[in-house]
């Protein structure tokens, strides 16, 4: 692990000021994966401290072991100099620590008030609420957000943002010391942010401190005093953010030095294997038209709600396309369901292995069959000897730990799983590959494996599209990038000339500077 | 489409229920003559009054994403624990046939609670095992109320309005205001709405789920114990069906199985939408077994419609 | 924290699954029950163990087990049926009725064909319309009760010339020395139980119910497997109605009524979660035989039929004890 810049540690905080919270020395490790591994962390009374970092890198693992939802399995947690254990959320609620959940915490059918409130309503005559203090109370906090709903409104007749808001405001209920707000203008329009940010900076002025976690860099270098960046689980790095600048925070956060491998790329490409011409889906994705060519990987990179895994889910008959056409190897393919897709050699290794990729009560071998049932059976029957044939096939090739074909896939760490995932689609010959995320959450090993085994598969003559929100993962593998933002295609790369900065222009929404996007729809996104 | 949503759901000033309660109050008053009168309309209240109790609790039980199906045998045993024990007086008999009941949703409610076993499982066995205790308890036998004070109190009445009539809209006004205005009922929708968030905002998930147990034993006791006044007798099959009658009225009322929706005001629009139909078809000479075909479509009904609303405002995925 | 456990195995909130051994050794828990219950019967009843007895037993178990079995595929897949009970009654009355008017084998086609229509119509709403299966079916149990009724103007059927047709041998007869209704019950049963175990069908089933979003996004028609799990559980309530009719020879018209819960007990006896996505046939006939043996043990030492349901409650609870048994054993495993 080569280190970048280290301008200051967090256990000597430097300008004398002390922090409010630190973590220390933070593990935390899952089957399979060191999550957090010697994670230090602090933040000062009256500060917006960023944390920073690509996907799987550890951020929200290290705010759940702060807000007591994980146990650390290593490290201290100091609040205002005093040792802390979280074992529960409510205990570290109590103290003060409030997050910002990206998962919407909300009772649906409750009102504004009741959900600030939830939990310690205002009561008169014993078990009577008192409406006039909650609303009074609650109208308090809002106004203080200045937010333009009322108390009384229902909250599943609120916009996602206004719901976000509601998250704000109970976190004002108990003054609160310590508020991480966790990409919390994800789901907000341009309008919304200012406000969001209006709040943050009076919080900040009451002296609580902030942690602030987000890709943009137009917000963090517009809020945040401090930067902190994680990568893959490590501390990588604390710089302040008036003596930086955005091109040395990108590369604190993607650092290491790229073991690119340019030359284990494929490099003999077919015909299209797919085309898409247009393909829209209303309110999720737009005009989408891209390529991929029989042997040859495509990557896909975007931010998590660019609107990359819809697309793949609509290749893959899942959903349907309002508009444009999806080309199969030149011909017009009408696809009305995932069967149809399989038919059709298309396999989706899907973002959310355990809700969508796999069955995690049936045992290996299942899983792994499941998609290509027919092959290994005869009228109806399953051919045992075959089944377990095809698992040993797949097992040997892709070296899947586990103890037998009976263990059930959900003892299995998160690489096996996986493994089981792919090993389940090249069971099915699949002429397209898609690989939704195929190495999050994966552990370092793993992910090598698997990038190979997608270089070796496209060698053979697949044609593969890999998704991911990983720099390292699109650069290592593929052939062509395609930028996605906002739900729409905003340039198309050479895969191995690309710079790194420019793909992250390309997906924050910055517009391309030096190398254009080649032939591809780089009009701006329309908010 | 939020504006629809809202409506189908129940969430509007006026519930779509009552559209349909009002559409065939209507059409029986301008079919029969004598449908509007005061006499049949304190009548159909009364009918009602039995389902209509029980769903009161049921209500409560179900946004908390439970279910109850012990409640028709709940209520066969308080029946006959009421009018069995008025030998030892009828307030002994009344109070133990409510104990009972209170004391087997307690039951329903500490296994659901303590083992985490989803409640269609728990309350089924309680469902045959009532009613086993029901047959154990009168040996087959039905009983007859020997103080004749019981079986007036079903017949009586305040001015026009029959006492019954008069308990179950107080019950249902009471279990209106206990879950839009207290503790208790807000926590209710949040346990069913979103457990987590609940749990995680100190709400006793576990001690509110066995309270609405309890409630809905309470109110299965009470409709036994008013069901045997109105006949002066009890028999040991009494009962039979009512959890699936009360179900149907909850759900027609709006309220989702998957818990945290639904009201009183949408329940009391079901139990009378169900009470209307059989009432004004028995008046038209319609057999009575046409209101199950009834109500089996208009809950299927309620069902799409309901579906194709969510579906067309969410655009999921097509799993 | 064991309360957001709770909630989780709450009603249709979330999924979860149970490891095999632990399954099993609750499905044991009951066995050994089970056991008990038959050494004290046959302690204090000499007839108890008995061959005449014990096939009386399984004749009589076989209506229940005949549905169970169908009912069991489509819980596995993730649903449940509560109409079976109404359905079992507009068959029954249905084969009743038309055998003196059209004969025994239009009779039995016609009631086979319509029987499998109300399944389609149930698969049709759960699998292609995916509403809710309790509400659904609990719809259906009310709207064919109603089709009974108006069927059969609330009148009970008759065969009037019971002693000269043939069609008494589903429910009376005797092929080797063994009750047809028995045959029917086993050969329905291992039927159904390969095509679980052995079939790629079968597979997809156990797929859906474990997960049905994974199963969409391994390329399996959910909506056909979830509609062909309701014509399984509608033929095998045909089938049921064939014996019912058959040994009867006539039918009251709410002749199924309750039959829906007394299946669901003996699958849940079995040991086959509700969940879906796991289970099996002969765990549902082991359970329906514990329902039948109690009810029988408990007649010959002379209690009233009715202390059966007591002792049906007791075994359920018992069973759920059971089962958080071992899901604390499993949570202690798992955090040492």
């Amino acid at each position: 692990m080569s280190t970048a810049v280290r301008t200051q540690t967090p256990r000597t905080p430097g300008r004398g000021e002390t922090p409010i919270l630190s973590l220390v020395d933070i593990t935390k490790k899952f089957p399979g994966v060191i999550a957090l591994n010697k994670v230090s962390f602090d933040v000062r009374a009256g500060e917006v401290h960023a944390l920073l970092g690509e996907n799987g890198a550890g951020k929200s693992t290290l705010m759940k072991v702060l807000a007591g939802k994980h146990k650390p399995n290593g490290g201290q947690i100091l609040l205002e100099g005093e040792e802390k254990v979280f074992d529960t959320p409510k205990r570290a609620k109590k103290s003060g620590i409030v997050l910002i959940h990206q998962e919407q915490s909300l009772v649906p059918e409750m009102s504004v008030a009741e959900n600030i409130f939830l939990g310690s309503l205002p009561k008169k005559w014993g078990n009577w609420v008192d409406w006039k203090t909650l609303h009074r109370e609650s109208t308090e906090i809002l106004d203080r957000l200045k937010c333009s709903f009322s108390s009384k409104d229902m909250v599943s007749d609120l916009s996602i943002a206004k719901k976000q808001m509601v998250e704000i405001a109970r976190a004002l209920v108990f003054t609160p010391k310590i508020v991480v707000f966790d990409e919390p203008t994800a789901s907000l329009t341009d309008h919304e942010k200012p406000v969001l940010y209006d709040i943050i900076n009076t919080l900040r002025e009451q002296g609580v401190g902030i942690v602030y976690i987000s890709h943009r860099m137009d917000e963090i270098f517009h809020l945040s005093q401090r930067i902190s960046v994680l990568r893959d689980g490590e501390y990588n790095g604390t710089v302040n953010t008036a003596d930086t600048n955005e091109d040395e925070v990108t590369k604190l956060m993607i650092g290491r030095s790229l073991e690119l491998d340019h030359a284990s790329k494929p490099k003999d490409f077919g015909e299209n294997m797919l085309e898409l011409r247009g393909l829209s889906v209303d309110g999720v994705f737009e005009d989408v038209s891209f390529n991929v060519r029989k042997g040859e990987i495509v990557g896909m990179y975007g931010l998590v709600g660019a609107g990359r895994s819809e697309v793949a889910e609509t290749i893959f008959g899942l959903r349907k396309p309002c508009s444009g056409e999806i080309l199969l190897d030149g011909h017009v393919a009408q696809l009305r369901s995932s069967h149809d897709a399989v038919a059709e050699g298309i396999a989706l290794v899907p973002e959310d292995r355990k809700d969508q990729g796999l069955i995690l009560g049936m045992n290996c071998r299942d899983n792994m069959t499941l998609a290509g049932l027919q092959s290994v059976s005869w009228r109806g029957f399953m051919k045992t000897a075959a089944e377990k044939r095809v698992y040993d096939k797949y097992q040997q090739a892709m070296k899947i730990k586990t103890p037998s074909w009976r263990q059930k896939v959900g003892n299995l760490s998160g690489g096996n799983q996986q493994k089981i995932v792919i090993g389940k689609w090249l069971h099915t010959h699949p002429k397209l590959l898609i690989l939704d995320e195929p190495t999050r959450g994966i552990d370092v090993g793993s992910k090598a494996e698997i990038h190979a085994l997608i270089k070796e598969l496209a060698n053979t003559g697949y044609a593969v599209l890999v998704i991911s929100s990983e720099m390292p993962e699109v650069l290592g593998v593929s052939n062509r990038i395609i930028a996605m933002y906002d739900g729409r295609v905003t340039a198309e790369f050479d895969g191995d000339a690309v710079s790194e900065d420019v793909l992250v222009q390309a997906i924050t929404g910055q517009p391309v500077t030096g190398q254009s996007g080649t032939g591809s729809t780089a009009g701006h996104p329309a908010a | 489409m939020i504006d629809m949503k809202r409506f189908m759901s129940g969430g509007a000033a006026i519930q779509p229920i009552w559209i349909f309660v009002i559409a065939i109050t209507v059409f029986f008053s301008v079919m029969s003559d004598y449908f509007l009168s005061v006499g049949n309309l304190t009548n159909i209240l009364v009918q009602t009054s039995t389902i209509g109790l029980i769903a009161l609790g049921m209500t409560y039980v179900m946004i908390n994403g439970n279910i109850d199906l012990s409640v028709g045998a709940t209520l066969g045993l308080a029946a006959s624990l009421s009018v069995g024990l008025q030998d030892h007086g009828l307030v002994v008999a009344v109070l133990a046939a409510i104990t009972a009941g209170v004391v087997l949703g307690a039951l329903n409610g500490l296994l659901v609670w303590k083992t985490g076993v989803n409640a269609f499982i728990v309350t089924l066995g309680a469902m045959i095992g009532v009613r086993g205790l029901i047959f154990v308890y009168t040996e087959e036998q039905s009983f007859y109320a020997s103080n004749f004070a019981f079986s007036d109190f079903g017949a009586s009445a305040i001015g026009p309005i029959p006492v019954l009539a008069i308990i179950f809209l107080a019950c249902t006004l009471v279990m209106h205001l206990v879950l839009k205005k207290t503790g208790h009922g807000r926590n209710t929708f949040a346990v069913g709405g979103n457990p987590e968030a609940a749990l995680d905002a100190g709400i006793r998930i576990g001690r509110n789920m066995m309270i609405n147990f309890m409630i809905v034993g309470f109110f299965a006791a009470l409709a036994g114990v008013l069901l045997a006044t109105q006949m002066g007798a009890s028999t040991p099959n009494l009962g039979r069906d009512y959890e699936l009658w009360t179900i149907t009225a909850v759900v027609l009322g709006g309220t989702k199985l998957t818990g945290g929706f639904g009201s009183i005001t949408g329940t009391l629009g079901g139990v009378l939408a169900i009470g209307i139909l059989r009432n004004g078809m028995n008046m038209m000479q319609v057999p009575a077994f046409y209101v199950l075909v009834i109500l089996g479509v208009i809950l299927i009904s309620v069902l799409i419609i309901d579906q194709k609303i969510n579906v067309k405002s969410s655009k999921g995925v097509q799993a | 924290m064991a309360s957001a456990e709770h909630i989780k195995q709450g009603f249709m909130l979330s999924k979860t699954h149970k490891a095999g051994l632990l399954n099993f050794l609750s499905a044991q828990g009951i066995l050994v029950f089970f056991l008990i219950c038959m050494l004290a019967f046959s302690l204090f009843s000499e007839q108890f163990l008995s061959q005449s007895n014990i096939m009386t037993v399984v004749r009589q178990a076989s209506i229940i087990g005949i549905i169970a079995v169908g009912v069991t595929v489509v819980i596995i897949g993730g649903n449940l049926d509560l109409s079976v009970g109404s359905m079992l009654s507009f068959a029954t009355v249905l084969v009743v009725d038309l055998h003196d008017k059209i004969g025994p084998v239009g009779a039995i086609l016609v009631m086979f064909a319509l029987t499998l229509m109300l399944g389609a119509v149930n698969g049709f709403l759960v699998g292609f319309m995916r509403l809710n299966s309790l509400i659904v079916t609990l719809a259906m149990l009310s709207a064919i009760q109603g089709l009974v009724l108006i069927y059969s103007g609330g009148q009970n059927v008759d065969i009037a010339n019971q002693s000269e047709t043939w069609f008494s041998v589903f429910g009376q007869g005797y092929l080797l020395g063994i009750a047809v209704p028995v045959i029917i019950f086993a050969l329905l049963a291992v039927i159904v139980q390969v095509v679980m175990s052995f079939t790629g069908y079968g597979r997809r089933i156990f797929a859906i119910g474990g997960n049905p979003v994974a199963a969409v996004y391994s390329g399996i028609r959910k909506n056909w497997c979830v509609f062909s799990t309701y014509l399984t559980s509608a033929f095998c309530v045909a089938c049921a109605a064939l014996v019912l009719g058959s040994r009867v020879m006539g039918s009251q018209n709410n002749v199924g009524q309750g039959y829906e819960l007394l299946v669901l007990a003996g699958i849940i006896l079995g040991g086959t979660s509700l969940l879906g996505g796991a289970g099996s046939i002969w765990k549902t006939v082991i359970g329906v035989l514990i329902l039948g043996f109690i009810q029988n043990g408990l007649l010959l030492l002379g209690y009233p039929y009715y202390t059966q349901w007591l002792v049906t409650w007791v075994i359920i609870i018992l069973a759920v004890w059971l089962d958080l048994a071992n899901k604390r054993k499993r949570l202690l495993t798992r955090h040492s």
